[in-house]
């Protein structure tokens, strides 16, 4: 009976706090937020920080020299005399590799997260994911090296029947989705069901033979092409998109799979087939979670610098016609790199400063691209909430 | 009291050495980026010799210049001639600026060793680095556009070869693809069928072709008696006949062992 109220009293005991020890705990309380706090605030700084620096140093440049010349003129020739500061076409090169990697690398990225949520089983994912994230711990100027030292001569030997291949092999299975889609949708709004068999399988052979011409033509077309250079926009963008796909792998899968099995299981219910659930239910609902994956991926690319350094063959010209990825070009980061050396930072001459211009428009079309993407995910997700 | 007693020790033990530094500290190189192999190598040597410390700073021909007219070095290593203005603002400030050739340096022009094209004039490079001549066929050569392969602008190799051949103030092609080092613009030479690019002499191997600048071929002899038009003088320039020290430095490159170091470093001697 002692003993009972003896651990009663302890156990009441163990609630009732002294009026020092709860001060005492808010203190700590405090402290640990504020350290939290000041962690995550740091980070915001170290952001303001950066913008600031290259701001400062990049405002000199378009004092001395004003904004038209930089943004309007092809004439990059910093160490003539005098010095010419047009950076057009050094813009235009990082803009077109950047679009050249992320034509290669989004459908592809998706697709193979896609193959990975929802088709391969489970025991091969394990094995399948951590292989393609190791693309991303090759360091760049292992890719560099490669691009320059052996994709390089084999764009230049063997360019024209690679690109055929290339042709065939990444276009060949959409053609063969958009054959079957088309064929379906021609045919959706007849409702006599023999009627529409014939003729979805008249749509079938007619749309698959023209896709087949137009396959064999532009394949052959490809085939003649002789590429002059091998360090050009074709071959950064291949190697830039090797280095951006396991981010949009990555993060459009983890996307993918917090879709979540309620969901699919109840598309499967209303008894959609798997493909139907996969394009109407899983990926509009992963479509922000992949807009962010794409966007990461597109922002490797556009900051790399080595690689488009050793393989973009730094010439600062806008390609003819100028759509040509097999012309030389140069981009904004090379350019930072290759001519750093021989900027005067002690007189501070503009040829220093407008290094910092280029770096300080890097930063402000990541910025605007991050916040565009923000903006878009913050949408989707009131779309799909049904707001 | 102590500490300020400490404070003096500290304080004169400092200056004492950093006056015994000046003392050993007799040479000081500043200039060419190109002639730094060169300034290096000997500074080693000397170093190792006579116990002298030399140091060697690359900024630039124009800035050993710089240097050796406000006084802040011993010897300006230039792969140039002093300019008429840098003359004359030496003699302003009393410098008298004496150069002594330290060895030859011959630009190799260099294309794909299938190239059928042998000898070029110095106007048809000008003007394929100039972008007038596209394609190899103007030349004598197949029906190929030309790639026309350059260095980085903070090259000293880049700065003579336009002021060799290109010509001072023209603008070399926007076409033209860069590359950072000698070795790169071999790589790329003998990796790509259509290229033309330049390379020091040192640098050449088998795996490029050199071709003849007006029907001559840079080797050492015709660099050394100056019929290749390619080629240039690398300068020690010192304030007035050297004396001492400075002298026994700048007469290195007519010594064996300066000679033999030369050579190796891919440098002809005079």
């Amino acid at each position: 009976m002692a003993g009972e109220s003896e651990g009663e009293c302890n156990r009441t005991n163990a609630f009732v706090v002294s009026a020092r020890k709860r001060a005492m705990q808010n203190v700590a309380k405090r402290a640990g937020e504020g350290m939290l706090f000041a962690v995550a605030s740091f980070v915001a700084v170290i952001v303001l920080f950066i913008f600031y620096f290259v701001a400062r140093d990049a405002v000199p440049f378009f004092q001395i020299r004003g904004f038209s010349e930089f943004f309007t003129s092809s004439n990059w020739y910093p160490a003539d005399d005098p010095a010419q500061f047009g950076a057009l076409a050094i813009i235009y090169g990082s803009l077109m590799v950047t679009l050249g990697s992320a034509l290669i690398a989004v459908p592809m990225g998706v697709a193979a997260a896609i193959c990975l949520s929802d088709i391969l089983p489970f025991s091969v994912r394990q094995y399948a994911k951590p292989v393609i994230e190791m693309l991303a711990a090759i360091p760049s100027v292992a890719f560099g090296f490669f691009a320059l030292v052996i994709l390089a001569p084999l764009l230049q030997n063997n360019g024209g029947p690679l690109l055929m291949w290339a042709w065939w092999i990444l276009v060949s299975p959409f053609m063969l989705l958009a054959v079957i889609v088309i064929s379906d949708l021609l045919t959706t709004k007849i409702t006599e069901p023999k009627r529409r068999q014939q003729l979805h399988l008249f749509f079938m052979i007619f749309l698959g033979l023209l896709s087949v011409f137009l396959l064999f033509k532009v394949g052959t077309v490809l085939y003649g092409i002789q590429i002059l250079t091998g360090t050009n926009a074709l071959n950064v963008s291949i190697i830039l998109s090797f280095m951006a796909l396991p981010t949009i792998v990555s993060v459009s899968e983890d996307a993918l799979q917090a879709v979540g099995r309620d969901i699919r299981e109840g598309s499967y219910a209303l008894g959609a087939t798997r493909a139907e659930t996969i394009l109407k239910t899983v990926l509009p609902a992963g479509s922000s979670g992949i807009l962010a994956a794409v966007i990461l991926g597109i922002m490797r690319a556009l900051g790399e610098t080595m690689v488009v350094w050793m393989a973009s063959g730094n010439s600062s010209q806008i390609p003819e016609p100028w759509f040509n990825y097999l012309q030389a070009i140069r981009t904004l980061t090379a350019t930072i790199a290759g001519d750093m050396g021989e900027a005067d930072q002690v007189t501070g001459s503009a040829r220093f400063h407008v290094l910092f211009a280029m770096g300080l428009l890097l930063l402000v079309i990541s910025f605007i691209s991050n916040l565009v993407s923000e903006r878009i995910v913050v949408r989707q997700r009131k779309i799909l909430s049904g707001q | 009291m102590i500490k300020k007693i400490l404070l003096f020790v500290v304080l004169l033990s400092l200056t004492l050495s950093v006056t015994a530094g000046a003392a050993v500290t007799a040479l000081v190189l500043d200039g060419s980026t190109t002639v730094g192999p060169v300034a290096k190598t000997f500074a080693a040597y000397f170093t190792k010799k006579y116990g002298v410390r030399v140091t060697v700073s690359e900024s630039g021909s124009g800035n050993g210049a710089k240097s050796l007219i406000n006084g802040s070095c011993t010897i300006a290593t230039m792969s140039r001639a002093m300019k008429e203005a840098e003359l004359a603002a030496a003699r302003q400030k009393g410098v008298n600026p004496v150069a002594s050739v330290v060895a030859l340096d011959g630009l190799a022009m260099v294309v794909h060793p299938a190239n059928p094209v042998r000898s070029l004039t110095k106007a048809q490079i000008s003007s394929i680095y100039r972008g007038t001549i596209t394609n190899w066929r103007e030349v004598g050569g197949p029906n190929a556009s030309i790639v026309v392969i350059q260095r980085e602008s903070n090259s000293g190799t880049e700065e003579s070869f336009k002021e060799l051949v290109v010509g001072k103030g023209v603008q070399i092609t926007g076409r033209a693809e860069t590359q950072s080092s000698n070795g790169s613009v071999k790589s790329r030479v003998s990796s790509t069928l259509s290229a033309i690019g330049f390379l020091g002499h040192g640098f050449v191997d088998r795996s490029v072709k050199v071709i003849a600048v007006n029907g001559i071929l840079p080797t050492v002899a015709t660099v050394k008696n100056g019929t290749y038009p390619v080629s240039r003088p690398l300068y020690f320039y010192t304030n007035g006949q050297p004396a001492g020290l400075v002298k026994q430095f700048v007469d290195l490159p007519k010594t064996a062992e300066g000679k033999r170091m030369i050579t190796e470093l891919g440098f002809i001697n005079r």
